[in-house]
């Protein structure tokens, strides 16, 4: 396998494969390297395609020796192709990429998964993470089924949802009186004095791996083929940064031809560090001290991958573009009533900038467009809540002629 | 005057693995790293460049991150505890 080590993105130097997530000389952060040189397209193809219908079938691109086999798997969700939506907005090719269709129903099971296959193979006994709900969803249901010991520390004003879908599974759940950041801030502080794995502090370049095979799955499954255009959501950055790592990789080995696609990063307005320096033309995010947003999963004031994310969007001709809550809530709806899928807020804020800039004229009339749909509507349903009527009647024709047919659908259109 | 500086895990080896130390006479964070530089060879370099902090080290007091008080001009009290942090978790 081509994993060679771990290297600093700012100055280069490199460190052995451990639970290790900050260079020592300049405080940068540590990302995996691998050397893809000896990678023949042709069989690293067919490796691909007779592999699991896992994210484990991109295993030569992963941080592993062998095929790690996990007790939750991730991946290999559907790619739908969204003609409704295409036509609502006037493009010619829209393809949703539903990550709910994951076991804890978000991405995050990809990066967990990967995250748990390196926590085995380093011997921990006990997995924790800061999470701001989709995380704490996938730790707790990967650690219980591993075996493993877990906590899980969230921000104390989650949604009801993403605090019950974590607990059932046996977690200690620790709910912290403070943002995100405070939460983020703690997290790196314990990592420093206990001997756990904290997947998205001390295991985070192993556990970031886990994004590309977002986009290893649209290219495999647009027939080895790139699309032009991605619109994925950025809260620390991460997501968004390692889906065009993975496209990369593919045109380095030649299994793939062509450009790197343009990327457009999607942020809510009450918590927009990245977007507003992408306004102002800044290379680094001013932290937000207080996020305000319904989308919940997105607020991250102080995003660790920022500058990152900025660069990528610059240099793809992209954009990080920000929505408020109604363009959210409207977001969430317009992608459940063209492609029947019902995404969480994070999804309603994608889908929100895709309509933003296609009705600004961005999006060229012949692009093919990957819609990257993160997480799942039961999780956030406060978000719908009174955006439509229930029509209560007696059980008679009559009452039903008068009262129910042919009522409007929503509250307010 | 005097304040206590949290020391990362990632400091330690300049620290001589003190991960806790007490800075005198200071009255702000700026004055309380200088204090720092002085004392551990090494650590300058790893943290600050062009006279302000790198880009991923993040600096509390009491809790606050100092880009939302007055970043290095920040003034610290008596008992105030310093902390420094890497700024790659999360997310």
């Amino acid at each position: 396998m081509p994993v060679e080590a771990l290297k600093c993105k700012e100055c280069g130097e490199r460190y052995p494969l451990e639970a290790k997530f900050v260079c020592e000389h300049c405080f940068g952060p540590l990302e995996v390297a691998y050397d893809l040189s000896g990678l023949d397209p042709d069989e690293t193809r067919r490796r691909i395609q007779s592999g699991p219908s896992t994210i484990w079938r991109y295993s030569d691109f992963l941080p592993f020796d062998r095929r790690p086999r996990t007790a939750l798997a991730a991946g290999v969700t559907p790619l739908v192709r969204a003609d409704r939506l295409a036509e609502r907005l006037g493009i010619r090719e829209v393809w949703v990429k539903n990550d709910a269709a994951n076991p804890t129903h978000s991405f995050k099971d990809r990066v967990v998964t990967v995250a748990l296959a390196k926590v085995r193979e380093l011997g921990y006994r006990v997995v924790a993470c800061a999470s701001t709900g989709n995380l704490a969803n996938a730790v707790a249901a990967h650690a219980a089924a591993a075996g493993l010991e877990s906590y899980v520390f969230i921000p104390a004003d989650l949604e009801e949802q993403k605090v019950l879908a974590t607990g059932v599974y046996g977690t200690r759940l620790v709910a912290v009186r403070g943002s995100y950041d405070d939460v983020n801030r703690l997290c790196t502080q314990l990592s420093g004095e206990r001997d756990w794995a904290f997947v998205n502090v001390n295991l985070r370049p192993y556990y970031a791996e886990g994004s590309k095979t977002i986009a290893f799955e649209v290219a495999e499954q647009l027939g080895f083929e790139l699309p032009d255009r991605v619109v994925a959501p950025v809260a620390s950055g991460s997501l968004f940064t390692k889906i065009a790592r993975g496209f990369e990789e593919w045109l380095q080995v030649g299994l793939l031809s062509g450009d790197l696609p343009t990327f457009n990063g999607a942020q809510a307005e009450g918590c927009a560090p990245v977007a507003s320096a992408f306004e102002a033309g800044r290379d680094v995010c001013r932290p937000v001290r207080f996020p305000d947003t319904i989308a919940k999963s997105l607020a991250i004031g102080d995003p660790a991958d920022g500058p990152y994310a900025l660069d990528l969007a610059r240099r793809t001709r992209g954009s990080v573009t920000a929505v408020d809550d109604d363009e959210i809530r409207a977001g969430i709806r317009l992608l459940a009533e063209t492609t029947g899928i019902f995404t969480e807020t994070a999804g309603g804020v994608t889908t929100a900038v895709l309509r933003k800039l296609a009705e600004a004229g961005e999006i060229d009339s012949d692009e093919r467009v990957v819609l990257t749909i993160t997480g799942e509507g039961l999780k956030t349903l406060d978000a719908v809540r009174g955006t439509f009527e229930t029509h209560e009647i007696e059980p008679t024709v009559e009452a039903f002629e008068s009262q129910a047919e042919a009522s409007p659908v929503h509250a307010s259109a | 005057m005097s304040v206590t500086v949290k020391i990362p895990t990632q400091l330690r080896t300049v620290t001589g693995g003190e991960a806790e130390t007490v800075v005198d006479e200071v009255t702000t964070v700026g004055e309380v790293l200088d204090g720092l530089y002085d004392r551990y060879d090494g650590l300058r370099e790893r943290i600050a460049e062009d006279g302000d902090l790198r880009r991923f080290v993040n600096v509390y007091v009491a809790g606050e991150d100092i880009r939302f008080l007055d970043g290095l001009d920040t003034p610290v009290e008596d008992g105030d505890e310093v902390t420094i942090l890497p700024a790659v978790a999360g997310g």
